[in-house]
């Protein structure tokens, strides 16, 4: 800036014309806009299509078109009557809300005993974590469901086509990368803070419960949000455990109406994928500010 | 914004003292009658859950089961009774929910590796002899028959069979895998069906239907090569074995061809002279064959290195597009003032806030040949998910377009922590925008970055949902679906073995599933040894 000041007070007094004006304009801010522009178009297509095909009368995936042709609720109304929708919906939301608070409480219980107390076997169980995170669960989905088939007989509520059997398998994963992330986040919270409530004679408990817990909401958030969106968006587990039409979660539902009848059924599929997609973003759209927050205190880590 | 932002996340205090030792002793002894009153209340609970594990396994007769579910439950109690250690009770039930549906599935998997557990090959060598008698059951010419009912025990679907039998007399018995005994105390009606048994449950006819197959090869052994099959829904007769075992040669004698299939306990199953299979075999070791299978046999070794360098080439890819494209993004909007900038920034993370299993749906309808929109709207007529190449470039495209969104988000934050004078700096010192950026801002972000970029490849390492949801894999050369599909993943191939493929390959599955495992551990250990995550074990 100051280069340019004392240029200007050299020459005679300069005054930009429009067309220089707005080169300028294109210079700093302009191709800004352009760039975002074609990002927001490649960004939007996908949902303006599944929009109009939603409301398409027809209801085919060969009529529909990216722009809405039309206004009308049929889709809608087949999906919710002709297929166990209200079913599916609840499962869905049942195993996302179930894993991501139940993660939330496992993981932050073990990255408070990570953070804060020093024990034997600490360092064994924080490499441990990242070790199994190299053999994901899905990985042992062989294991896992010769595992089943024997355990449904003794106990049938935790068989296939229960909820308990597959949250239990979802909750072998709670401590995970997550406990790292939020192990990380308690770190930074000051010790003085506990240890303070410790001499006014707080139990470990109450010092969790009541001081950490305040303290932490951002990276509690932020796991919820990722867990309630993998939960919400996992398949393979799903689609072995919850065989029965009417166990089944949304997504597995969608699957299987496209799979059988790719062309017609595409109107009550857009429905139903605008239906799976507002969970996420209600919990995005609530969460916000701790998004980037969250995302990026993991990332700035390491 | 949190209370903790004095400083970047994590980085410890300068000149910090060092830590106190930090045991459970300093806090107070006793919590409030509040906690107290949960802790029983949650003691109380969790020992029900133990009381309801043990009873099946006591009808069961599961006596290791029994004892580890008391473990299970006395291990609690020492831990939030004693008082004595109070890392423990912050650790148990994340640690035992881990140990049982993660590590124990784990080993599992490493020790079904090492048999030929498939379909034919999932029970015990008695269970396979039974299995094929009763299977050879033909009718005598005074053969008794019974009215049957089918039941179970347990569950519609995975209980054991029972068939529930009336003679011609009206006595019922029930008959299962091991034997006929009588029944007592059953409703019978008019035509002889048993409507109704203490500890049976009788299967409505398209429960029975659905197990179909399990009836086929359903007999009741009643001794000497005899057994009771089913002939239909409703009626059953008793016959005698055509292929009886014979203990002495440890073979199987069809006693109409006169055959006799040899046990060979290596492969699992009963072999003729000839090396005619008999179908139902048992599940023996195999050592490292299934590994070996994929790693020296021709047509089984090209399908493993070919979807492995397809999987690598597609993590790679998907990895290296989202980070250019994320970080473009945000350096177009790393500026103080431009209108519209809320805007953007909510259209352009759009993406990742939609459902992505529903999103990969609508990418594969899109890409549809016949009705999708593209070959619609670019009047094209490709056939985007049946060509390998085109396929290959389709799986790509949905899964930058779901990706880019978090890379941009963690992007703009990892910007937003570099200074703003570091480039200004290089500008004055005569550095052009892309020298700038080149020399000063991207080093500095990759610092940021790197941990974000190795987890992001893990990821899509195995990506199941972005291949199984759009191409299942495909397409398939003419071979067949066993040398793999050209957008296969590992994990969509083992997949497929398990679950998908007319014969059910566990034992191969599974070894597939620990190469994979071999693989990412090899990767991830290469890098976090280049990684700093490690140091903070010892914060």
């Amino acid at each position: 800036m100051t280069a340019e000041t004392a240029d200007t007070a050299v020459r005679p007094v300069y005054r930009p014309t429009a067309g220089s004006r707005f080169a300028l304009w294109a210079r700093r801010q302009g191709w800004r806009h352009a760039v975002m522009l074609v990002v927001a178009a490649f960004a939007l297509f996908p949902v303006l299509f599944v929009v109009s095909a939603a409301l398409n009368p027809v209801g085919t995936l060969s009529s529909s078109q990216l722009w809405p042709t039309g206004a009308s609720l049929d889709n809608a109304r087949d999906l919710f009557q002709n297929t166990p929708f209200r079913a599916w919906y609840t499962n869905s939301l049942f195993f996302a809300v179930a894993n991501a608070s139940a993660t939330v409480l496992l993981s932050a219980l073990a990255a408070y005993a990570f953070s804060r107390m020093r024990f034997k076997g600490r360092r064994v169980g924080l490499v441990g974590l990242l070790v199994i995170q190299m053999f994901p669960q899905f990985l042992a989905i062989v294991a896992i469901y010769l595992m089943f088939s024997n355990l449904g007989e003794l106990y049938p509520a935790i068989g296939f086509d229960t909820r308990w059997g597959l949250l239990l398998v979802y909750l072998g994963g709670a401590l995970s990368i997550n406990t790292w992330l939020m192990k990380g986040f308690f770190d930074t919270v000051p010790k003085e803070l506990d240890e303070s409530a410790q001499m006014d004679g707080a139990t470990h408990a109450q010092v969790f419960f009541r001081i950490m817990l305040p303290l932490v909401t951002p990276v509690l958030a932020i796991v919820a949000l990722l867990v309630f969106i993998n939960t919400i968006n996992e398949f393979l587990l799903a689609s072995v455990f919850l065989r029965d039409t009417g166990a089944q979660t949304l997504g597995l539902g969608l699957y299987q109406l496209v799979d059988s009848q790719r062309n017609a059924n595409f109107g009550m599929f857009a429905v139903g994928a605008i239906m799976l997609s507002l969970p996420t973003l209600a919990v995005f759209w609530f969460l916000q500010r701790y998004i980037s927050e969250g995302l990026t205190s993991g990332a700035v880590k390491g | 914004m949190g209370p903790n932002d004095s400083g970047p996340a994590g980085s410890p205090s300068a000149g910090a003292p060092a830590r106190p030792p930090l045991p459970g002793g300093r806090f107070a002894a006793r919590g409030s009658l509040t906690g107290t009153l949960a802790k029983i209340a949650l003691l109380g609970l969790f020992t029900a859950l133990g009381v309801w594990a043990v009873l099946p396994l006591y009808v069961a007769g599961n006596w290791w089961g029994i004892a580890l579910a008391v473990a299970v439950v006395a291990l609690v109690y020492w831990v939030y009774l004693s008082g004595r250690s109070v890392p423990a009770k912050y650790l148990v039930p994340g640690v035992l929910l881990l140990m049982a549906f993660q590590i124990f599935p784990v080993l599992y998997t490493m020790s079904t590796s090492l048999t030929n557990m498939s379909d034919g090959h999932r029970g015990t060598k008695e269970q396979a002899i039974a299995s094929i008698e009763a299977y050879s059951v033909v009718s005598a010419d005074s053969a008794e028959e019974y009215t049957l009912t089918v039941a179970t025990t347990g569950d519609p679907e995975t209980g054991e069979l029972v068939f529930l039998l009336t003679d011609a007399d009206g006595r019922a018995y029930a008959g299962d895998s091991e034997g006929l005994e009588g029944l007592t105390g059953a409703s019978v009606d008019d035509a002889g069906k048993v409507t109704d048994a203490f500890g049976y449950t009788v299967l409505s006819p398209n429960e029975v239907n659905a197990r179909s197959d399990e009836l086929q090869e359903f007999a009741v052994p009643t001794g000497d090569g005899a057994g009771i099959r089913s002939s239909g829904l409703n009626s059953a007769f008793e016959g005698s074995a055509l292929r009886v075992y014979d203990a002495g040669c440890d073979c199987i004698e069809d006693s109409e061809t006169g055959t006799v299939y040899t046990a060979d306990d290596e492969r699992g199953a009963f072999y003729s002279e000839d090396g005619e299979r008999l179908a139902q075999g048992w599940q023996v070791g195999v050592g490292f064959d299934n590994f070996l299978r994929f790693l020296v046999n021709p047509t089984f070794a090209s399908a493993f290195f070919g979807t492995l360098v397809w999987n690598i080439a597609f993590a790679a890819s998907v990895t290296f597009l989202v980070f250019v494209v994320g970080l473009a993004v945000a350096l177009t909007l790393h500026t103080p003032r431009l209108r519209g900038k809320t805007a953007y920034r909510i259209l352009v993370v759009l993406p990742y806030a939609m459902s992505s299993l529903a999103m990969y749906l609508l990418w594969r309808d899109m890409f549809n040949a016949d009705f999708g929109l593209f070959n619609r709207m670019l009047g094209t007529d490709v056939d985007w998910l049946g060509d390998a190449w085109a396929a290959r470039g389709a799986v790509v495209l949905a899964n930058v377009w779901l990706g880019y969104p978090y890379m941009f988000l963690v992007a703009t934050g990892a910007l937003q922590a570099i200074p703003r004078e570091l480039s200004q700096a290089a500008r004055l010192d005569g550095a052009g925008p892309w020298q700038a950026f080149r020399h000063v801002t991207l080093p500095l972000l990759m610092v940021a970055m790197a941990p974000i970029l190795i987890a992001t490849f893990a990821f899509n390492f195995n990506n199941f949902n972005a291949v199984w949801l759009l191409t299942r894999g495909g397409p398939f050369p003419a071979e067949g679906t066993m040398s793999g599909g050209a957008t296969d993943l590992l994990i969509t191939y083992t997949y497929r073995l398990a679950f998908s493929e007319a014969t059910a390959q566990y034992g191969y599955a599974a070894a597939m599933s620990v190469m994979i495992f071999l693989i990412v551990s090899v990767m991830s250990v290469v890098s976090l040894s280049r990684s700093k995550a490690l140091q903070e074990v010892d914060r």
